[in-house]
């Protein structure tokens, strides 16, 4: 004989069962967030900002890995942007649907989920070695370059693909040439789309560390040029940390980190939606 | 194609020649621009970085940059001339000889338990079999009837290599032993694990963990100075070939005295010490 | 030929140069990692690299067994973990609440995914891995510690996107179950998680492709012996560590090897690929 459970009492059950499991996750996940901006925040300071560190990070600041990030992500966006959004246009726009643009398709969403650690070991054996660039910003923004790009040619594909056929028609029709539809038709629409794109590409080369240690190294002094090595505020921290070095600032360090992306974060969630409501 | 076509296409080709060109002649000034590149033991590390803090101050115009990656990476960088000047914590082998060397500094290696540990020392016959794994329990050592947990430095450690040569000698180190990637790392983990034992450089030893005897002699340098203590390891500065002129100043820098009085403040033993191992 | 007609071919040819450019950058390194990795496979032996016990570089032995399994535990345990609590709380923020909390969750959430993977691996070292040796035994680097920490962090993607597929089902669906008188449960399980299955697996098979791919925090928490562990309190090596570990160091025929472990991550991800889109082709509404 089949047991019949009262529909209203299964839901009562799995009403529970769910929010408490959903509970632990916003738990856990919040957590993390507020353990590390509790134990950091407080060494977090105009000082800390600005100052080099010393003693291989016991004292001192964090100036010159705020720097090193900022330039080493500057550096992978620069290059990677331009070139993915660029082929993601030709690649929908420009030419017609057929096994090619399949394969190429296949293959940077591959890419976009191999392990960072590969692209690491590819930049430190083409860039560091092979081709002699040393440990410096220039093999570092190149390896994470490469590693965004399949990420950005991905979303900004998807992103202009799903803008309606009949926006391209409408705009054609008003004699339009192609570029023109492109830049002020397709790209507009598919705007927020792309910056999704570029926003992960920006919180996957803050947060690498592995394939950064490798290729840009992890020199404390401030970088001079792009052939300067410098460490990042995800290598410092992981040094720091690991080593015992100083756990304080190493909670600083990761403080600063988290508070960088949520801004960042904020920024662009608030700007697309600026966006979206004037052009949607 | 039409022509003008023809004529964008060898256009785009020349830039691309040209941007080419430009690289190669970039890298051979970035040389220049990134500084004296001193790579590979993560002993040595923290030591040589204390030694260009002091050079770069004496030297307001200069940079050495220092990095880490263990004995192995930092002889392997010397020789794909990655780094100017490669770092190991452990004599060259057979195959490395043809690469130059030179002492800056001699270091102890010591073998570390959680402070609160009753043992205190241990034979160098029973160290080995620890880590062999053939003995699994503190109990058979003098200590209590709990499992060990066996922790040493990865494979390519410059470290670990003293420590295979000079304790293990033919033995593997077991494979269910716990892997770490620096003295830092391995020293943090003894200090928060009660049944844990590791080896560290002797002068990264500090309140957090505890040295034990070994054969009796306790790992101190008074003891290594007395030829007591034998487990000492050189930290070599390799080239491939004659070092450069910055190479060589800086090499000559850390040899001289007044660096050699701060390698034996920082606590390794200094070169012009030792009077058993003389090197040519 | 108009000065527009020759902007629009010089525009065309630029962005060829720019897709062509963009292209052979992917090329580069598929072929890079096959071309240094490939060799070295056959030559040494297909089934001796994947099933061999004993990782001795050193001693030019390279059997990848122990990191095989040691990654295909460290995920699957990641799942266990990362795929209930993340479909529990996908569920709960569009079925069973409020519209509002759920737009001011959702950024939240996504945006722990910029976390970079070191602090959650500090934070596995420093409370989860002295739990769990001090509560359940052995060194507290272990497959377990591995897989919560892993866990835990694929859970914004999973939450993510199945909150995006979920939203996605036509509001019809839902009006239509609950006029039948059907419970909002029984609508979510029957109707809603059904219709939404094509999302759901792709956000499992996205988190199970962050999780292969994570190094820093296993290397971590994990341990890294290169040992088939026998118990989830064992440490565990990953094929992703092994890359990490060694790769400063590696010369000649080690280097090859390790390019060889990424041509088999790359196979693995090609794999999980195919059937997220085998999956979304066959199940598309």
């Amino acid at each position: 004989m089949r047991v019949r459970i009262d529909p209203r009492a299964e839901q009562q059950f799995f009403r529970a069962l769910l929010w408490l499991l959903t509970g632990v996750t916003i738990f856990i996940l919040f957590f993390i967030i507020f353990y590390v901006l509790k134990k950091g925040l407080p060494v977090v300071s105009l000082e800390f900002l600005t100052k080099n560190p010393v003693e291989m990070g016991k004292a001192g600041g964090i100036f010159s890995t705020i720097l090193g990030t900022g330039a080493l992500t500057l550096l992978a966006i620069l290059i990677a942007s331009p070139l993915g959004i660029g082929s993601a246009i030709y690649l929908t726009e420009y030419t017609r649907e057929n096994w090619v643009t399949r394969v190429i398709r296949f293959g940077s969403e591959c890419l976009a989920g191999i392990p960072s650690i590969i692209f690491g070991l590819f930049g430190f054996i083409f860039f560091v070695v092979k081709l002699g660039l040393g440990w410096s910003l220039l093999s570092g923004g190149l390896t994470l370059a490469f590693m965004i790009l399949p990420t950005i040619i991905r979303t900004s594909e998807e992103a202009i693909r799903s803008v309606p056929y009949c926006y391209r028609e409408v705009s054609f029709s008003l004699g339009g040439t192609r570029w023109q539809t492109v830049t002020r038709v397709v790209l507009p629409s598919a705007l927020p789309g792309i910056a999704t794109g570029i926003m992960l590409g920006i919180g996957r080369s803050i947060g690498e560390t592995a394939a950064v240690i490798f290729t840009a190294g992890s020199s404390l002094h401030i970088p001079t040029s792009l052939f300067s090595s410098s460490r990042t505020m995800s290598v410092h921290f992981y040094i720091l940390a690991r080593e015992g070095i100083s756990m304080s600032k190493a909670y600083g360090t990761a403080a600063v980190l988290i508070v960088a992306i949520l801004a960042i974060n904020i920024v662009a969630y608030t700007l697309m939606n600026r966006f979206m409501r004037k052009y949607c | 194609m039409s022509r003008p076509l023809q004529q964008k296409g060898l256009c785009f080709l020349s830039l691309l020649l040209l941007v080419f060109f430009g690289f190669q002649v970039g890298c051979g000034r970035g040389s220049a621009e990134r500084g004296l590149v001193v790579a590979g033991s993560t002993s040595v590390q923290p030591f040589a970085d204390h030694w260009a803090e002091r050079y770069m101050l004496e030297h307001p115009d200069r940079v050495v940059n220092v990095q880490g990656g263990g004995s192995s990476a930092g002889i392997q960088a010397a020789r794909e001339r990655a780094a100017d000047i490669g770092m190991s914590s452990r004599e060259l082998r057979p195959e490395e000889k043809d690469l130059l060397e030179v002492v800056v500094a001699w270091d102890g290696l010591a073998v570390i338990i959680h402070p609160q540990n009753r043992i205190e020392e241990l034979s160098l016959d029973q160290v080995r079999n620890i880590f062999v794994g053939n003995i699994t329990s503190w109990a058979p050592v003098g200590g209590p009837g709990r499992h060990i947990t066996v922790v040493t430095r990865e494979e390519g450690s410059g470290t670990r290599g003293a420590f295979q040569e000079m304790v293990m000698k033919t033995d593997r180190i077991s494979r269910g032993a716990i892997v770490q990637d620096s003295n830092g790392t391995v020293r943090e983990i003894v200090a928060s694990d009660p049944q844990s034992v590791g080896y560290i450089s002797l002068g990264l030893v500090n309140d957090t963990v505890k040295a034990i005897r070994i054969d009796g002699v306790e790992p101190s340098f008074e003891n290594i100075e007395q030829k007591k203590y034998q487990l000492i390891r050189p930290f070599l500065f390799v080239t491939n070939g004659p070092p450069s002129a910055a190479a060589r100043d800086f090499i000559s820098f850390v040899l001289s005295r007044s660096t050699q009085e701060v390698v034996r403040q920082d606590g390794l033993i200094p070169v012009f010490e030792d009077r058993r191992k003389q090197r040519s | 030929m108009t000065r527009l007609e020759r902007n629009e071919k010089l525009i065309r040819v630029a962005l060829l140069l720019v897709a062509f450019s963009a292209v052979s950058i992917l090329l580069v390194i598929t072929v890079f990692i096959f071309g240094e990795g490939t060799p070295i496979m056959f030559k040494y032996g297909l089934k001796k690299f994947l099933f061999g016990l004993d990782w001795y570089p050193l001693e030019k032995s390279y059997g990848l067994l122990p990191m095989i399994i040691g990654s295909l535990f460290v995920t699957s345990g990641a799942l266990v973990i990362g795929v209930p609590l993340g479909l529990a709380c996908a569920i709960v923020l569009t079925e069973f609440s409020s519209k509002s909390l759920r737009r001011i969750l959702k950024p939240v959430i996504e945006l722990l995914a910029g976390i970079p993977s070191v602090v959650y691996g500090f934070m596995g070292v420093v409370i989860l891995v002295p739990f769990i040796r001090d509560h359940l035994g052995g060194p507290g680097l272990s497959v377990l510690a591995a897989s919560i920490i892993l866990g835990i962090m694929i859970l914004p993607t999973i939450i993510s996107i199945s909150i995006d597929s979920l939203e996605a089902v036509p509001r019809s669906y839902r009006e239509g179950s609950i006029a039948l008188g059907a419970t909002r449960w029984q609508t979510t399980r029957m109707v809603m998680f059904p219709a939404a299955k094509t999302g759901i697996i792709a956000s499992i098979i996205l988190g199970m492709g962050r999780a292969i791919g994570e190094t820093m925090a296993v290397i971590m928490v994990a341990g890294n012996a290169a040992i088939i562990p026998r118990s989830f309190l064992d440490p565990v090596r990953t094929l992703t560590s092994n890359i990490a570990l060694e790769m400063g160091y590696a010369a000649g025929e080690h280097r090859e090897a390790l390019f060889a472990t990424g041509v088999i991550l790359f196979v693995i991800i090609m794999v999980l690929n195919t059937i997220a889109n085998l999956t979304s082709k066959r199940n598309a509404p």
